[in-house]
């Protein structure tokens, strides 16, 4: 193996800047739409007092849930000791820290009052596994940093491995916590299973590399920089597993819900007359965001092509997002059973009246909220390139040889 | 037109008297009602007390929504305006409930019956354990309720509470009464009327509402109370009763 070389991303001026003007106009559009909800109150939005997290919630968890797996490629460097990973490691932390950044932003600017985020800072109620969560969050992006000192500074190199060690059981308890958000709800059917931590992690691990494969792919792209075959096909190779996983934990998670009696109603509403929620997680997620990917990645001619690869890794995001939206909301619009022996034949408070769903359609503003978020984690990771040394000269064949790693 | 006008000014006028007349004896987060018949309460809230509540179902009629009416009167809930060109629909979906009437039917004998939800004031309340401020509290005399100072709008207690009780603020206020102080983007929820006990009153507004006579409130942890003896007389119920929250609210017929 040589020694790597690191360098500031050299595309043209009017290329960067080009780029950074696109992001920017996405970003203004988010914040102007964050201004309006803002000033209006969240009646604008398709929230209600039946369906209280939103799109935002869908853009915001996919986000934080991404961060931690991009995470994952510098982990295989450090952890498990994975040469061929260590000169992916640089880009893994700031792609890391950048999505996390641009998930809290969506989630924040969509409180009822964000301009209190300083007493959730100061003020914890430490069995809330959300204050839990807003120490994890912050101690993720600092140990980050921390990490990515240590493999850029020479004079830290030495306590890279620790710090690695330390960033990648971080990442894993983070997961955790974002699972348990919905885990530890008792009161809605959807949620409230010890599976849905893991299933998180694991998702993680799939919608990160999905999204660092393209980060990379374009970055080095534009930059005339080469990536050699062998390690592209081993993060596909790697990206279908994740993805293979998470179609087994989905299985698993539906399975053991159709089991007991109690879930049948919940099922049936997903996987069968659940409208929108089904035809999300029967197209959006297991077709179009699992099996396809899986087919495309997984095949000996197709998953070769830089093409495909692409196309499954943008394939397994949008399912990704698919899957937010079907676990995030349409986990609230199945109604809450208040009266289990009983059907409500009549509410004041919309209560899911005759088994009826509960109302969500979502609105503009919101989506260019949570797409204003995207936008502000590929505006970090593009400056950072820009700036710092993040992205290796070259990852071609010679330079990674993956036979010494 | 100009009636209607006139109408609200003199609404508005009259709220604004009672808000500035409570709030010149209302320091702190609880805010107390000027009211004279009764002495405001002295000493710290202790848990001697269990403010609890039986609701006879049976006594409910069909149709009737007095105490829906009698609780949003007594809390300004009254006072919300839909937003100018909002959807009469959505709307009806964003505004804030603290009580509703609810109509079930047995799904094996097809027995219908009517009742009123409301926070149901549990001894271990998810809405509490999940709120990452601690905006969400229990006192100790048993009202679970939201420090509007606090609460930064996550909605998380929303999706904890299995009863659907509480509301979130979609729109921007403008009138309200200081025994029920409300803001765009905090949450809410029935508050066993706070202010009336805090200020020596023994009913809340949805009881004194009801002309059936459906609704008991007092308390709980005292053996002659007009709950407690009502609640020993006959069998009565807790909604969820299986996620052992221990309600403050009870139900007999149901
Ligand atoms: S009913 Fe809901 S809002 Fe009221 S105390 Fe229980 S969990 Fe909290
Ligand atoms: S919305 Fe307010 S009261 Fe509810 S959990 Fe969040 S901070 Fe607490």
């Amino acid at each position: 193996m040589k020694k790597i070389h690191y360098r500031e991303w050299g595309i043209e001026s009017p290329r960067y800047w080009g780029l950074l003007a696109v992001l920017g106009v996405l970003l203004a559009v988010g914040g102007l739409a964050t201004l309006y909800m803002e000033h209006e109150g969240h009646w604008v939005t398709g929230m209600n007092n039946q369906i209280v997290w939103g799109v935002p919630h869908v853009f915001a968890i996919f986000l934080i849930v991404a961060a931690s797996g991009a995470l994952n490629i510098a982990a295989f460097g450090s952890v498990f000791g994975k040469k061929i990973y260590k000169s992916l490691g640089r880009l893994s932390g700031l792609l890391a820290m950048a999505l996390l950044v641009g998930g809290l932003l969506v989630l924040v600017l969509d409180l009822g009052q964000p301009s209190r985020l300083i007493v959730a800072m100061t003020t914890y109620n430490f069995k809330s596994i959300f204050a839990w969560n807003i120490y994890l969050y912050v101690g993720f992006l600092a140990i980050v940093a921390v990490y990515l000192f240590t493999m850029m500074e020479r004079k830290a190199n030495k306590y890279y491995p620790a710090a690695g060690l330390v960033a990648f059981v971080w990442r894993l308890i983070l997961t955790t916590g974002t699972g348990s958000i919905f885990g530890f709800l008792v009161a809605r059917q959807g949620y409230d299973a010890a599976l849905m931590a893991p299933m998180f992690i694991i998702m993680s691990f799939a919608y990160g590399m999905a999204i660092y494969l393209l980060v990379l792919m374009f970055t080095f792209k534009l930059d005339g920089r080469p990536i050699g075959d062998k390690l592209l096909l081993r993060l596909k190779n790697l990206l279908g597993i994740f993805v293979a996983a998470v179609f087994y934990f989905v299985v698993v998670y539906h399975l053991t819900n159709l089991y007991g009696t109690e879930n049948h109603e919940y099922e049936a509403f997903i996987l069968r007359d659940g409208g929108i929620y089904t035809t999300l997680f029967w197209v959006g997620w297991v077709l179009l965001g699992m099996l396809v990917p899986m087919g495309i990645l997984f095949h000996p001619g197709l998953g070769r092509s830089r093409g495909a690869i692409v196309a499954a890794s943008v394939l397994v995001i949008l399912g990704g997002i698919a899957a937010m939206y079907v676990i995030v909301i349409g986990g609230q619009a199945f109604p809450m059973a208040i009266f289990p022996d009983k059907i409500i034949i009549e509410s004041g408070f919309h209560d899911g009246v005759n088994g009826q769903p509960l109302h969500y359609v979502p609105s503009l503003p919101e989506f260019l909220l949570g797409l204003g978020g995207i936008a502000v984690a590929l505006t970090a990771t593009f400056v950072g390139v820009r700036l710092l040394k993040f992205l290796p000269e070259s990852l071609a064949d010679e330079v990674v040889d993956p036979h010494h790693g | 037109m100009s009636q209607k006008i006139d109408q609200e000014r003199r609404q508005f006028v009259s709220v604004a008297g009672v808000a500035a007349a409570a709030t010149a004896v209302a320091p702190g987060v609880f805010l107390l009602g000027a009211r004279a018949e009764a002495e405001p309460r002295k000493e710290p809230v202790t848990d001697k007390v269990r403010y609890g509540m039986l609701i006879d179902t049976t006594k409910c009629a069909d149709g009737c929504s007095e105490c829906v009416t009698g609780c949003e009167k007594e809390n300004g809930l009254d006072l919300l305006r839909m937003p100018e060109g909002a959807d009469p629909e959505e709307w009806d979906r964003q505004r804030p409930r603290w009580i509703r009437t609810v109509k079930v039917k047995d799904r094996l004998t097809g027995r219908v019956s009517t009742l009123p939800m409301m926070c149901q004031h549990c001894e271990y309340p998810p809405c509490t354990d999940v709120c990452p401020t601690g905006a969400s509290f229990r006192r100790a005399d048993g009202i679970v309720m939201v420090d509007r100072h606090i609460c930064i709008g996550c909605r998380y207690c929303m999706m904890a509470c299995p009863y659907k009780a509480r509301s979130f603020i979609h729109e921007n206020i403008d009138r309200q009464l200081s025994i029920a102080p409300r803001g765009k983007g905090c949450v809410e929820s029935c508050n066993f009327c706070v202010h009336r006990r805090d200020n020596g009153e023994t009913t809340t507004a949805c009881q004194d509402a009801c002309p059936h006579d459906a609704i008991v409130f007092g308390d709980l942890n005292d053996p002659n109370s007009e709950v407690s003896k009502a609640l020993r007389e006959k069998a009565n119920t807790q909604l969820r009763a299986d996620l052992k929250l221990n309600t403050g609210v009870r139900y007999r017929g149901i």
